[in-house]
């Protein structure tokens, strides 16, 4: 019977969290629609509900009843498959946030690398839909977006490198305990902008939405999909950037930390200041949507091989040489 | 430790049962889907064995890089064949007594690591390092890849490395008559070699390129 209990509540906690994340994403899919419209000087979405906040509901509304087409010359079990692979992995990798001291699902060792884990497994998502389509333009997008996000993983994991280095532990909280006199975002202040590139990359945003790009490749992978199956590969798709945006205020931006700790800021409880950090990055992201032009893809890997992996590369030397001649090595 | 059980049985039937789907499924990208299914059971049954990292890193390396390099060139292949021709081709194949060598061979490995550990318990004393219970499996990783086999670690890496340089200078080619975009070139230009005004006598033209 306990143990029916502990089942339950876990079950509670999850949804305690996976809920909020859910409706999150609907809420953020508008705050991108309606970024994107502010800078252009449209209106964006402003019709359904208050300041058209339930567009996004009614966009979910409309996929759910639409019929869901299954290419007669696609490979079925894939194709079903792969909005779901999608959609999971953007929603596990939630599990191991931590959104204050005690607040977090799964305080695990090796927090960080579940994390980079999870988003490297988020490839298969693409690939899959991609060549189960048995059409060339998913096939075309599977493939570029394989290799895209095979190679800002690599700058990516370099760059955690640089903050393992001065928080000498893998746990999340750890990593977010480690800023509390200095966020990681002043020491090391190129390895943030290298990390908010890449994750663009890693999420396909744009400029580098190259796997969907509509001029050239229709929709890339999600071009023979309809109904509730594109709505799950798009809600993914914005789960994940809500992760990348987690993981960036995690790693460079203090967590759940308040940025001074005085009297109007600090009974501001820990989550709220999570929050707010991932939104702030969220809306650099919108921003860089509606401002910058999207990259050729030659251009593309050059950033990420010829500039991005050399750089991060030296910028460990010298973090870890730093932190060894001032003896300031975390464990000592 | 029931529920631990049952969760290592879940995750072991899957594990063989998808190595085995890797070697009999016919279409080659199916197979590669098996074998990541494959690599996912195994980490978890190494985290389940609190070896956290080793079981993390099976997912970063494994799943996240080499499988997907493999699911690149599987489908590269002629989409059409996409047919396993073990089962399929009509005489005797050429590659099973290869196979079964080395199956064979692998076999007895397995059987003389697995025996020796669980009939000869000295074995395990000849351990050189003594294994230090009180850290989290990551710290004593480190401290044995980084600090006590240093110089083999840096072996290893210089081994990496000649074969990375060989395999680049393998598939390396130089082809004549490819553009390539310079961006020095392209912003030291400026409007003295982009332009030039011509005074066009009439009836005459311009000639270009001259």
């Amino acid at each position: 019977m306990a143990e029916l209990f502990i089942f339950f509540e876990q079950i509670y906690r999850i949804l305690f969290l996976l809920i909020p994340v859910l409706v999150s994403v609907a809420m953020i899919v508008w705050l991108d629609r309606r970024v994107w419209a502010f800078v252009q000087k449209r209106r964006g979405p402003n019709v359904v509900g208050p300041f058209g906040l339930f567009q996004t509901l009614a966009d979910a509304l409309k996929y759910i009843f639409k019929e869901i087409i299954i290419p007669a010359s696609s490979n079925k079990v894939i194709f079903i498959l792969a909005p779901i692979v999608t959609m999971t992995l953007a929603l596990i990798a939630w599990a191991v946030i931590p959104f204050s001291e005690t607040f977090v699902l799964a305080d695990i060792n090796v927090g960080i690398l579940y994390l980079f884990a999870v988003s490297s497994l988020g490839v298969y998502g693409i690939i899959m839909g991609g060549w189960a389509s048995n059409s060339k333009y998913p096939f075309l997008g599977a493939i570029r977006s394989a290799a895209q996000m095979v190679s800002y993983e690599v700058s990516i994991g370099v760059i955690i490198i640089n903050v393992l280095l001065c928080v000498g532990s893998l746990n999340l909280s750890d990593i977010v305990l480690a800023q509390k006199d200095l966020w990681f975002v002043i020491p090391l202040f190129p390895m943030f902008i290298i990390f908010f590139i890449s994750a663009l990359a890693e999420t396909n945003r744009p400029p580098f939405d190259l796997p969907e790009a509509e001029a050239e490749l229709v929709a890339g992978y999600q071009t023979e999909y309809s109904g509730m199956m594109y709505a799950m590969f798009w809600l993914g798709e914005y789960a994940n950037i809500l992760l990348m945006c987690a993981m960036g205020s995690i790693l460079f931006l203090g967590g759940w930390l308040s940025p001074i700790d005085l009297f109007p800021f600090n009974v501001i409880p820990a989550p709220i200041w999570l929050i707010l950090k991932i939104l702030f990055l969220f809306i650099l992201f919108a921003l860089i949507k509606a401002i910058v032009p999207r990259y050729r893809y030659d251009q593309l890997m050059k950033l990420g091989w010829k500039i991005f992996l050399p750089f991060s590369l030296i910028y460990v030397v010298l973090t870890a040489s730093f932190l060894m001649y001032f003896d300031l090595l975390p464990g000592n | 430790m029931i529920a631990h059980a049952i969760v290592f049985y879940i995750f072991s039937l899957i594990a063989i049962v998808s190595a085995i789907m890797v070697t009999v499924s016919k279409n080659t990208v199916n197979s590669v889907f098996f074998l990541i299914l494959d690599f996912i059971s195994i980490s978890c049954l190494f985290i389940m064995i609190g070896a956290e990292f080793l079981g993390m890193i099976m997912l970063i390396v494994y799943v996240g890089a080499v499988a997907v390099l493999f699911l690149f060139v599987v489908m590269m292949l002629n989409v059409a064949q996409q047919k396993n021709e073990w089962f399929n081709s009509s005489g005797r194949s050429s590659h099973i007594p290869v196979g079964l060598l080395v199956s064979i061979i692998i076999f007895f490995e397995l059987i003389i690591v697995i025996g020796g550990w669980k009939y000869k318990p000295d074995l395990l004393d000849s351990i050189a390092i003594e294994i230090n219970t009180d850290l989290t499996n990551t710290q004593s990783l480190g401290s044995v890849i980084y600090t006590d086999y240093i110089h083999l670690f840096q072996l290893s890496g210089m081994i990496l490395l000649v074969a990375m340089i060989g395999a680049i200078i393998l598939t390396f080619r130089q082809r004549s008559g490819v553009k390539r975009q310079s961006y020095f070139k392209q912003i030291s230009r400026d409007r003295k070699d982009g332009i030039e005004l011509v005074d066009v006598e009439n009836n005459k033209g311009v000639k270009i390129d001259a």
